[in-house]
């Protein structure tokens, strides 16, 4: 909230700066009216493929989707970065898959679906479990295995699901003939809905991928599929892994895009592009959005023995999704370095609170142990490690 | 010298402290302190050395050295030619005539992707063709629990794979093992199942000197006897040998004698050595990290009873496994979950009613 008080005595900063450098200059106190609304902007043109046109290239971003993609993006980098110190207390345990860079896929892709759309991605989902509804504590509790996680302490870095986001997979291209079949589900049940299914460009030579690809056209499922290319599968860089690095031209039968996956206004616009052609009926869309990840393919990688730090500080410094955000608000009067700031304070207590009770909830309860194994089945008895133990399943 | 030479420029410290403590004017043997990682890596060396048609493929196992580093140095030494880095495609075991690949499996998980093929493809082929078509091929990688990887990335496969007629499976426990039945896998003209495990791979074993030797292998379908003992008999395989040692230890002080036997093959198991160890102790307890329904315990229960061992039994078979769910994340499920040194204490002294 932008109160007078602080205009005032900003303003009063900012004359004082002014004439102590000798500048005559003419401030005027901001105040909300002083702000843009909403502005247009040139984006990227996506690459098409088996298309007649592609997402528009002006786009208009109002000043709340501006401040609101501003929160999420910074929220995720925050909380991933969090994740990053708490893996080296070892508080965080096994696989870490941080979605660091990547944040504009996230935030655009949900920014032109619905909640009550779907969503299935692999295990760098962190971003997509916060996207879909989770909180931040609630991931973070899932990542320290505590009871207060979004799975109860079961799933982990890998396996996180909410209302209409299907994880969270661990075993690489799975999760695409998944989401190929909640596409299904969406057209039986005439409701309108779609599923956005993604996969990365590691995943991408699955053969998996390519059965889906092949049912999803033939009965023409309402499925989004995106390949979240952020050049390397693990430790191997695209060209040593693929045929063909075209991912969005690998649908060979399926309309392709190829999208800057850096920028959340081209993932915005392209996703709203691929949900108008899902939802008309017209059957799948590929899209791949071009992006990269800082971090490592896991806490476990230091990710620089394939790549440079040359390479990953040029892209922090040149295409960071949100500064690239940041940089085109200010520019246009849409807010102001002090608002943003305030959001980044916000952020970083919120992450705090998280993580803060992400370290002190309790772990679940040994009484959890054998619960959920079936669905609808009244008290069952699992065996222990032991013929004497028997254990109890209270689903 | 040589050989300590050469453990030397591939295991880095462990092996530096060991030189150092080798006095080099006696030529008494000394054994040597080597990891399971690099008792595979050097068996590895030492067969693509070898033979000519000895090839590495799998995710990551040339320029980032293996994901878990079991193939550290081995592009470097051999090339783009014998170690290659494969893209995510499981399913594309080779079947190359006069080959002999390794395929690497960065977690037997993974391998599902690729089970039709290795049992339809790699394990039937020999008898299909009425022996005309053999199939060398060895699929190894980590297999069961690690630390804290959850359900998708924590199942064993001892038992899938044992069930199959054509594959032969082999678990090894310490280095020596792995050393041993990984040289043999790769020289055996059948396809080889070497099921690794991830959590062993930094723990240093005694090497001793015949185990060093450019030629030392382990015979597959030979179980060892690690313990000698006349109270109980406990078989297990993988990481649960060395919890089978720990808790026979701790027994040992109450006057219970565990023979703990270390199973090394799966598939074809040496039931013999079992059965004559429990017409020795007349007790039996199988311990494993996999599910209880179908396993490992349950095909030793089954056999035992089929021979001449079930009439010396005092008490039926104990099998400890792990629990019958999916494997949970949280740390104090998780330790839960698997067989812990106290649960084989337990279930020794409930067999033999103390």
């Amino acid at each position: 909230m932008y109160s007078n008080d602080r205009c005032t005595w900003s303003f009063i900063n900012l004359l004082h700066t002014c004439f102590s450098q000798g500048a005559a200059v003419i401030m005027s106190a901001r105040t909300y009216a002083d702000f843009t609304t909403q502005a247009t902007f040139e984006i990227k043109k996506c690459d098409v493929f088996k298309l007649d046109e592609g997402p528009a290239t002006q786009v208009v971003l109002t000043r709340d989707e501006g401040l609101q993609y501003y929160r999420t993006m910074q929220t995720m980098r925050r909380m991933e970065l969090k994740a990053d110190q708490l893996y080296k207390q070892k508080i965080i345990r096994g696989f870490c898959h941080l979605y660091d860079g990547q944040e504009a896929c996230a935030v655009g892709i949900e920014a032109s679906i619905n909640l009550s759309d779907h969503l299935i991605t692999a295990y760098r989902a962190h971003g997509y479990t916060y996207t879909r509804g989770g909180t931040v504590k609630e991931i973070m509790a899932e990542l320290t295995g505590r009871r207060g996680g979004i799975a109860k302490g079961k799933g982990g870095s890998m396996h996180m699901y909410c209302k209409h986001f299907y994880g969270g997979n661990g075993i690489v291209g799975a999760q695409v003939p998944l989401g190929a079949g909640v596409a299904l589900a969406c057209k039986y049940q005439g409701n309108n809905e779609l599923c956005v299914c993604l996969y990365g460009d590691g995943a991408a030579n699955q053969g998996q991928i390519f059965e889906t690809y092949n049912m999803a056209a033939l009965w023409k499922l309402p499925v989004i599929f995106i390949c979240e290319n952020n050049r390397y599968g693990m430790g191997t860089s695209v060209e040593r892994a693929a045929a063909s690095t075209d991912y969005f031209k690998r649908g060979e039968f399926i309309p392709g895009l190829r999208v800057d996956g850096m920028d959340v206004l081209c993932v915005r616009e392209a996703t709203r592009f691929a949900a108008d052609h899902c939802r008309s009926g017209k059957g799948p869309i590929l899209m791949e959005l071009q992006t990269y990840r800082y971090h490592g393919h896991s806490m476990s990688d230091p990710g620089v023995s394939y790549r440079t730090r040359e390479e990953i500080q040029e892209v922090r410094s040149k295409s960071d999704p949100i500064s690239m955000l940041k940089d085109r608000m200010l520019s246009n009067n849409m807010a102001s370095v002090e608002e943003l700031k305030e959001i980044d304070v916000e952020v970083r207590k919120e992450i705090e609170d998280a993580a803060q009770f992400a370290t002190t909830d309790p772990e679940p309860p040994l009484e959890e142990l054998c619960n959920h194994i079936f669905c609808d089945m009244p008290s069952l008895e699992v065996r222990g490690t032991n013929p004497w133990a028997k254990l109890k399943s209270v689903s | 010298m040589a050989a300590s030479l050469r453990c030397f420029l591939r295991s880095g410290k462990n092996t530096v402290s060991a030189l150092q403590r080798r006095d080099f004017h006696r030529s008494a043997p000394a054994a040597v302190q080597m990891t399971v990682r690099d008792a595979l890596n050097q068996a590895m060396d030492e067969e693509l050395e070898r033979d000519e048609r000895v090839f590495l493929l799998g995710e990551e196992v040339a320029q980032y050295d293996g994901a878990y580093k079991v193939s550290r140095g081995l592009w470097k030494k051999y090339g783009d030619k014998r170690i290659i880095d494969t893209p995510i495609s499981e399913i594309n075991v080779l079947l190359q005539a006069g080959l002999r690949p390794i395929c690497e499996f960065m977690t037997f998980n993974f391998s599902m992707q690729a089970i039709d093929q290795i049992i339809n493809s790699a394990a039937k082929t020999y008898y299909m063709s009425a022996g005309l078509q053999s199939v060398p091929i060895v699929f190894r990688g980590p297999n069961g629990a690690s630390a804290g990887v959850a359900a998708q990335h924590s199942q064993c496969f001892a038992a899938w794979y044992g069930h199959c007629p054509g594959l032969k499976v082999v678990s090894p426990w310490n280095s020596e093992d792995a050393k041993g039945l990984l040289k043999s896998a790769i020289r055996d003209e059948n396809p080889v199942v070497v099921l690794e495990n991830e959590l062993l791979y930094g723990v240093p074993f005694e090497m001793s000197e015949e185990a060093q030797s450019k030629d030392f292998t382990i015979p597959i379908g030979k179980a060892k006897i690690e313990r000698q003992g006349n109270s109980i008999t406990l078989v297990a395989h993988s990481r649960y040998v060395g919890h089978c040692l720990d808790a026979a230890a701790v027994l040992a002080k109450e006057g219970i004698e565990c023979e703990v036997i270390n199973l090394r093959t799966i598939r074809p198991m040496d039931v013999e050595t079992i059965e004559t160890s429990v017409m020795k102790t007349n007790h039996l307890v199988t311990v494993e990290g996999g599910w209880p329904q179908f396993g490992i315990g349950a095909e030793i229960c089954a056999r035992i009873m089929e021979g001449p061992a079930f009439n010396y039994l005092d008490s039926p078979v104990t099998r400890v496994t792990g629990v019958d769910i999916p494997m949970p994340y949280a740390k104090i499920l998780e330790d839960h979950s698997l067989p812990q040194v106290k649960d084989i204490i337990f279930s020794v002294k409930k067999t033999l009613n103390i």
